[in-house]
């Protein structure tokens, strides 16, 4: 009994880890660009395969992948804010919403056509395979460590943003980009910058993901609602509800599979609604 | 356009200025020119076009033509952070603290585009208030602290042209009258200022020249010597 319900809150906080990593992506991205990054998911996915083919083709380890590959979609990213986000500055964000749309579909439509549907697994890495017996339950090392490196690299961006200058420009930035850059600040280079990081969290988290779920053109089609759920009840903009909501969240559906499985998948958005009903804002989210 | 024609001691050379906000068309060829060390005010009544005069300069309005010289510099096709490195400093009449940032990071955020900022200690110096107040959310100031702090941070960042929109409104004659002992001792000190007031009695003793607007242009020019004479026109200009 007890061992099942640790099994699935174990689950639930790596679901609700790469649902932090991913929530917080979207919501830098938001509350400075003012854009909905719909090909967050696809980044994610680009992530896990990037790291995939460096490991199938080239040899390159998930260490290794693990610094790399945010980088390399991470300046996909930013050449794609410069040549394509850019023009819709100023426009309805439902364009930069239909545009990354657009950009998710041709992405899984590529990915799909070059690599098939099923899945391609990666291996665990060697230094943390296996596990620890805790009495009472088994815990894999390498899922431990998807929970420690997100918390970490979360937290991480999270005091950037709160303690750094570049962390006090964004937060400017997020209130009033016109002004601040009337004070002197390069705007447009911070959004790309920033939309860059964004994209990188997401590559991150799917090189995390790699070893766990099987690296598929569509998996970030499955985890991306989850994702938009999240950041609706942690409050679009909001750097540590987007955190900790993506955690709990992730908790949440754990302790669901627990009490009543068939309820799993419904019971996150039925939060969702209930929070826009009597916080529209969101958990976190200031009003603007 | 080159800096040629245009004497050093101008700070800024406006000519034939248009600004759009979308479809609306607010200016309609501003002409007007500031010298070095001068203050100048910019009276009209509400919607005359004086803030988005302002905002033209820093390229704050979607579109505009024309001509800007900043200090010899042609800023019409300049993207607006590179505007304020001429040395452009702006206190926006909502004063744009932002809320997110404690006074002291609302105080040191901006880059510096000039080489002559003060330092934090002569800040406080000059508004002691805000020594108090540095951990203190941007929000959490009053109208009066939060108008301290939007003159403080422009003056750390060594600008030499300051615009001012409004800093008197809406606040106590005793912060009103801090304010104009600032704008003297910045005068003092050399800084070129640009006042929009609706406030003409503030205004008034401290500006070298008035300019004044109705829709969108310049219709007249008032020095200083002339100001006494011609109060009563002004007032029924500004209407009060």
């Amino acid at each position: 009994m007890l061992q099942a319900l640790a099994g699935q809150l174990l689950v639930g906080l790596i679901n609700g880890s790469f649902y932090a990593l991913l929530s917080l992506g979207l919501a830098v991205i938001f509350g400075l660009l003012n854009v909905v990054n719909f090909a967050h998911g696809a980044q994610y996915m680009l992530g896990a395969f990037v790291a995939w083919i460096g490991l199938t083709y080239l040899g390159i380890g998930y260490w290794w992948a693990l610094v790399l590959t945010p980088l390399v979609v991470g300046v996909l990213g930013m050449v794609f804010e410069r040549l394509c986000l850019r023009r819709l500055q100023g426009l309805d964000p439902l364009y930069g919403l239909l545009l990354t749309f657009g950009v998710t579909l041709v992405l899984e439509g590529l990915f799909q056509n070059a690599f098939g549907i099923s899945g391609n697994s990666y291996p665990v890495p060697s230094l943390l395979q296996g596990g620890t017996n805790l009495g009472f339950m088994f815990l894999p090392r390498y899922r431990a460590w998807v929970v420690v490196a997100s918390v970490a690299v979360c937290l991480g961006s999270w005091l950037v943003i709160e303690k750094t200058r570049f962390g006090a420009y964004l937060r400017a930035g997020t209130e009033n980009p016109p002004l601040l850059q009337a004070f002197g600040v390069n705007v447009p280079v911070m959004f790309t910058v920033t939309y860059g990081y964004g994209v990188a969290l997401a590559a991150f988290a799917g090189v995390m993901a790699a070893p766990i779920y099987q690296v598929t053109p569509l998996m970030g089609s499955n985890v991306i609602m989850m994702v938009f759920a999240v950041v609706v009840i942690g409050g679009m903009g909001s750097i540590l509800g987007s955190i900790v909501t993506g955690l709990g969240v992730g908790l949440i559906e754990g302790l669901t599979k627990f009490f009543y499985a068939p309820a799993a998948d419904v019971v996150v958005f039925v939060v969702m609604a209930l929070v826009l009903l009597l916080r529209p804002a969101g958990f976190f989210g200031r009003s603007r | 356009m080159t800096d040629a024609g245009v004497p050093p001691a101008e700070v800024l050379h406006v000519t034939g200025l248009h600004a759009f906000y979308g479809e609306s068309h607010i200016l309609h060829g501003i002409d007007f020119h500031v010298k070095a060390g001068e203050v100048v005010t910019l009276l009209g009544r509400n919607g005359s076009g004086r803030t988005t005069t302002l905002k033209a300069i820093l390229g704050l309005v979607s579109r505009r033509t024309g001509s800007i010289l900043i200090n010899g510099r042609e800023a019409i096709g300049l993207p607006s952070h590179l505007i304020a490195r001429l040395g452009v400093g702006y206190c926006p009449e909502e004063r744009g603290i932002f809320a997110s940032l404690s006074a002291e990071e609302n105080l040191t955020l901006l880059p510096k585009v000039g080489s002559h900022g003060m330092g934090l200690e002569e800040i406080y110096g000059m508004f002691p208030g805000l020594n108090e107040r540095r951990k203190s959310p941007g929000t959490r100031l009053s109208g009066g602290e939060q108008q301290m702090l939007a003159m403080a941070r422009v003056l750390r960042t060594g600008s030499s042209l300051l615009l001012l929109d409004e800093i008197t409104e809406g606040l106590a004659p005793v912060i009103v009258q801090t304010l104009g002992r600032v704008v003297r001792r910045l005068r003092e000190r050399g800084l070129t200022m640009i006042l929009v007031e609706q406030n003409f009695r503030f205004a008034a003793p401290l500006a070298d020249r008035h300019y004044l607007i109705e829709r969108g242009r310049i219709t007249d020019m008032i020095p200083k010597d002339e100001l006494e004479r011609r109060v009563p026109e002004i007032h029924g200009f500004l209407g009060v």
